[in-house]
């Protein structure tokens, strides 16, 4: 049989105003199963506090009915008492006499009419509540971050500093990512690189960070907290414990036309390399696709040079499986292919490049040791063309329908470098708008235009054609002046638009995180929780969740890693109650319920069942992580059988009460 | 057709490649079709019949058949291979353990129909060229093929298998039918009108429970509408509130799952077009989310269990048509 | 059809935890005034309404219902009011078809911010309803009010 007790609040004047409080307690008190009903000036004071944990303890009540304010004021607060008064918290009621009642209605009959509906409502739901209990679920105290560019080392390096083992994964041979190939950073033009290897340098010497350089993630299973995930490390026949990084095999190796993919394919790289001089782990990797030794069994040159003797042709893709508490994702961005741009001729001239081809050219460490030539010929390029929004904001199926949001500032740069550096060449850039919000932005923008007279020209390029000569014609229109233009071009340099990396959709099936449609990580909130995916447990850094330049991805990089920080602090989580479970006789296991989750809390298991004549069948059924599940109630609706229920807000709960309100 | 079937039948049960057949028997009529299960040559020789009568779609059955030990062999019409598809899908039939054989489809015979037309009496049905030539007690009757068809076949949607192991007789094409027509005359009155039509459509229904029971969608362990638990259990209807209650929570648990093979409407007694309610489900599918066929494969997201950020809002219902 | 002299109609609101209860808080702190037909069931996503708690409130006496949720885009849950706009849409339709009057089910989109939008949305709605008058095509005669 139910005890249960209703207090309703005064709240002072703000309840008692407009509803006749001591009706309303009257009245309740006539509700099946209710054995006090009081009311008090202010119910979420100590005292008011008092009245209620005394009732419990001396009524030995079983379910407890504050008509109050909005349960998203005090709900807390009162199942706290209750709690302390040894009543479960989740035997609380809040009926919303305050916000939903007193606050809205001036006619005190009607709203006392009302408030009494609430409370009955109330009490009505309250009857068939159950004691839950949050469960705890362990916290791994390690993190993993998935990728190694700016975004991932600043993660790491962050989680590592707080005094946690933090695993980085990378795929290709070395970390730093972008930034690494990029030559000089808008809007202070210092050096990229003089920058981000020191921190490339920091994340391999510090202690608490490993690195798995040329290895991807395979497989994620498990929930916040208790992640567990295997990593390939792929077969990069050298072994990374003996190699030193000398390159004397870079240098001696016979085959030495590969396309230099850190050079965006501008120069050739033998088939041993190390991607660039402060590649981190400095250790050398061989490229199957080229390699002698592995492609025919002949040759072998770079183990007889090899004193460290590192050299393992026979190596195998390898795999390890680690636990951890949380992951970062860092997969980062690269530009499209423009294979589609035939109206800008990529394809055809070598002396149309995008503007990431154009930091390797302008790099110390590039194919030209820095001086600006133009891939065809090596010459000094007099004009060039710069052509915005290749593929950002673009209506159309080759391009993206965002801004890719660096470009304004990074072409401004290079044409501020250009012109610094050669002055006696002349720089067009083609726009639709120059977006500069940012720190400094406008003041950069305006110096290339003001100081560095560099024509910036409001309109489309509609044409690239290469002439015999060698020289580029760009047709253009000047949309302000309002004429077609032809300008003859030594080279042009497409801002192509940036996209999330090829591998973030499998991985993001592999984390059931969600994406948006142009597979960009999607935030938790995207205002309230901008570094946590959707999926608990699985922060976002950098570019994976939208266009970044440099000093947001790294703000965004240490926010993730405070937010996986402040998960691993943690001994334990304490998970909501109210969460779905599902009823395994009447499961069906037709998978309706997994598919609405947004949060991958479903799995299902084949469970045996005895049956009535005592054979066993094994059926399929539903099972939900109560630690994963968010408690959104999804997949009660999506069930045909109705053996998914959500606790705290069962269907007989909902039902009891619509029929309250109805009575 | 028959013959192919139970030669092949036999054969496959002798070598050992199925251990049972699920096709269809007589009962006390000639026209009185269930589907069966048999296990020997001998049962298959004095009991299968697949003839002008054998519409009930069998691939429901296949979910307590594959829960059993061994492989069973089913023969699918082309509409009870969706059904088959959605069930394999939605994980109930585990498709290792059936042998598809696809059969023509074909029109089925509405034995409700020729009673109609007066003729009772009935010893057999033979179509002889498309005219039906009746034995009855009272002497031979004739009637036309085709006035005697199934409304669900008249109303086909495909005579496509869309899974089988083998074949016998030709496969079809997915047909352009007009199996929306009565959905839009409906959806075409006034408001008033329409309540008036399943007011007077579901006042007759006596909730025998055979639309779900035959409905190869309402395949539950335990039905809503038997658990106590649900809130909504239910054993007769009390009142029109129930009547209405027990067809929208029907028909909205099998929205986007119901492959329209129209069996509810077949097997009601009462004669109630149920399968208008579920059509008007996919009707809306379609048109609102796009062109959709349930248990046309077996990998598509159901529309109920999918979404789009585009989709349109439900004032939709609100803005088109009569009120 | 017959309509009582001010008739009151019961309105069952179902409205998401996040961002539509906390609206309605926020017209209540406004102090925005809807009419007190209007009854509210908290429920954490709009995606937990199950068409049986719309039928069962028409069933036991309500005259209108209504369901409010995060904004497209805006779900707390991510994607839980995507799956709750086809489901009541189709619902809506299906009612519609048997001939329900369609002003007496209505979904809308209120954020936390929206205390105005709640409580016009809630005028509106009942003024609707009751223009409609009682319910009766899709009440259970045992549960009529005298």
């Amino acid at each position: 049989m139910q005890r249960i007790g209703v207090f309703v609040c005064h709240c002072g004047t703000n309840i008692a105003a407009t509803v006749d409080v001591k009706a309303v307690a009257e009245a309740l008190g006539h509700e099946p199963g209710v054995v006090i009903s009081q009311d008090y000036q202010y119910m979420c004071s100590e005292s008011g506090q008092e009245l209620v944990k005394n009732a419990i303890k001396e009524q030995k009540l079983t379910g407890v009915v504050i008509c109050s304010c909005s349960p998203r004021m005090h709900e807390n607060t009162f199942r706290k008492a209750a709690a302390s008064a040894g009543l479960n918290p989740y035997l609380v009621e809040i009926a919303n006499i305050r916000e939903q009642c007193s606050w809205i209605h001036k006619d005190i009959a009607t709203a006392t009419e009302k408030a009494i509906i609430l409370g009955r409502t109330a009490v009505a739901k309250v009857h068939l509540n159950t004691p839950l209990n949050s469960m705890e679920s362990p916290v791994v105290k390690r993190a993993l971050v998935i990728g190694g560019g700016i975004a991932g080392i600043q993660t790491a390096l962050d989680i590592a500093e707080a005094g946690f083992d933090v695993d980085i994964v990378e795929k290709q041979p070395t970390i730093g990512g972008k930034m690494a190939q990029i030559d000089k950073t808008f809007p202070t033009l210092d050096c990229a690189a003089c920058i981000l290897t020191p921190k490339m340098v920091e994340a391999s010497q510090n202690e608490r960070i490993t690195i798995h350089s040329f290895s991807e993630v395979a497989d994620v299973k498990g929930f916040v907290g208790n992640f567990t995930v295997k990593i390939k490390k792929k077969a990069r026949f050298v072994d990374e414990t003996k190699c030193t990084g000398c390159g004397l095999c870079t240098e001696k190796c016979p085959m030495k036309k590969v396309p230099n993919e850190f050079n965006m394919g501008l120069d050739n790289r033998s088939a041993i390399y190390i991607p660039f001089a402060q590649a981190v782990p400095k250790v050398a990797t061989i490229d199957p696709n080229y390699c002698m030794m592995l492609k025919t069994g002949k040759c072998g040159v770079c183990s007889k040079v090899c004193s460290a003797g590192a050299i393992d042709y026979k190596q195998q893709d390898t795999f390890i499986e680690q636990q951890y508490g949380a992951i970062v994702v860092a997969t980062g961005f690269n530009p499209i292919n423009l294979d589609k741009y035939d109206e800008f001729a990529y394809n055809q001239c070598p002396d149309v490049v995008t503007s990431l081809e154009l930091e390797r050219l302008m790099n110390a460490a590039g194919p030209n040791g820095g001086t600006l030539l133009r891939p065809s010929d090596k010459t000094h390029p007099h004009t060039i063309v710069f052509v915005q929004c290749v593929g950002s904001r673009c209506d159309d199926e080759k391009g993206k329908p965002y801004c890719s949001k660096i470009c304004c500032m990074y072409t401004a740069k290079h044409a501020m470098l250009i012109r610094e550096k050669y002055p006696d060449t002349e720089v067009y850039v083609f726009y639709i708008d120059v977006r500069t919000p940012g720190k400094n932005f406008d003041e950069f923008y305006r110096r290339a235009v003001e100081q560095y007279n560099v024509h910036y020209i409001k309109g489309m390029v509609g044409k690239v054609t290469p002439k015999s000569d060698g020289k580029i014609d760009v047709q253009a229109s000047d949309l302000l002046a309002n004429e077609q233009l032809h300008i003859n071009a030594d080279m042009v340099v497409l801002a192509a638009a940036i996209e999330p990396d090829k591998t973030a959709r499998p991985l993001a099936t592999m984390l059931t995180t969600q994406m948006d449609t142009n597979d960009f990580f999607t935030e938790a909130h995207p205002k309230l929780r901008p570094v946590e995916s959707a999926t608990a447990g699985i922060f976002l850094s950098g570019a994976c969740q939208g266009p970044k330049d440099i000093p947001e991805t790294v703000a965004q990089a240490s926010a993730a890693a405070a937010k996986a920080i402040g998960l691993l602090c943690k001994n334990s989580i304490t998970c909501n109650p109210c969460v779905a479970h599902s009823d395994e006789l009447m499961c069906n296991g037709c998978s309706s319920c997994e598919k609405v989750c947004p949060y991958g809390a479903i799995t299902y298991i084949d469970k045996e069942f005895r049956m009535p004549d005592r054979t066993t069948k094994v059926r399929r059924v539903a099972s939900v992580n109560p630690a994963v599940c968010q408690g959104c109630g999804a997949c009660t609706v999506a069930c045909p059988s109705g053996a998914m229920d959500l606790s705290g807000f069962s269907n007989s709960q909902i039902m009891a009460e619509v029929d309250a309100i109805c009575k | 057709m028959q013959e192919a079937m139970i030669k092949r039948a036999k054969e496959l049960l002798a070598d050992g490649s199925v251990d049972r057949v699920i096709g269809w028997k007589r009962g006390e009529f000639t026209y009185d079709i269930t589907p069966a299960v048999f296990t020997s040559a001998e049962e298959i020789d004095s009991d299968f019949v697949c003839d002008d009568f054998t519409a009930a779609n069998v691939s429901k059955y296949l979910v307590k058949e594959t829960q059993k030990e061994g492989k069973v062999l089913a023969f699918l019409k082309p509409c009870d291979t969706y059904s088959f598809n959605q069930l394999v899908k939605e994980h109930r039939i585990d498709r290792e353990k059936v042998y598809v054989i696809g059969i023509e489809g074909g029109p089925k015979l509405d034995i409700e129909k020729i009673k109609a037309k007066g003729i009772t009496g009935i010893l057999s049905v033979k179509n002889e060229d498309y005219t039906l030539r009746i034995e009855t007690i009272y002497g031979t009757q004739t009637m036309p093929f085709y006035e005697a068809v199934l409304d669900k076949c008249a109303s086909c949607k495909s005579k496509k298998h869309v899974v089988f192991d083998e074949l016998i007789g030709e496969d079809g094409d997915v047909l352009d039918s007009n199996r929306f027509e009565m959905v839009e005359k409906l959806e075409n009155m006034t408001s008033q009108e329409r309540f008036d039509f399943w007011r007077d459509q579901l006042s007759k229904c006596i909730r025998c429970n055979a639309c779900r029971n035959v409905c190869p969608a309402c395949t539950c362990e335990n039905c809503v509408f038997d658990n106590p638990k649900s809130g909504i259990d239910n054993k007769a209807p009390a009142d029109s509130f129930e009547e209405n209650m027990f067809h929208i929570i029907r028909a909205f648990h099998v929205a986007g799952r119901c492959t329209d093979c129209g069996e509810c409407s077949r097997v009601c007694p009462q004669h109630i077009p149920l399968h208008l309610l579920n059509r008007k489900f996919i009707k809306d599918i379609n048109e609102l989310y796009g062109e959709y066929q349930a248990g046309a494969d077996t990998t598509s997201r159901a529309p109920l269990t999918d979404y789009t950020k585009d989709d349109c809002e439900p004032s939709v219902v609100h803005e088109r048509g009569v009120e | 059809m017959q309509v009582k002299e001010n008739f009151e109609p019961v309105i069952v609101a179902f409205c998401c935890n996040w961002c539509s209860y906390a609206g309605a808080d926020l017209s209540g702190t406004n102090r925005l005034n809807y009419p007190t037909n209007v009854k509210i069931i908290r429920v954490p996503c709009s995606c937990r309404v199950n068409p049986m708690f719309i039928l069962r409130a028409f069933q036991k006496g309500a005259d209108g219902v209504i369901i409010c949720g995060c904004h497209p885009g805006d779900c707390h849950y991510t994607s839980g009011n995507y799956f709750t706009r086809r489901r009541i849409t189709l619902l809506y339709s299906m009612l519609d078809f048997l001939g329900i009057e369609r002003n007496r089910t209505r979904l809308e989109w209120v954020s936390a911010a929206e205390g105005a939008k709640f409580a016009a949305t809630m005028q509106q709605f009942t003024e609707d309803v009751k223009a409609l008058g009682p319910n009766r095509r899709l009440e259970d005669l045992r549960c009529r009010k005298q």
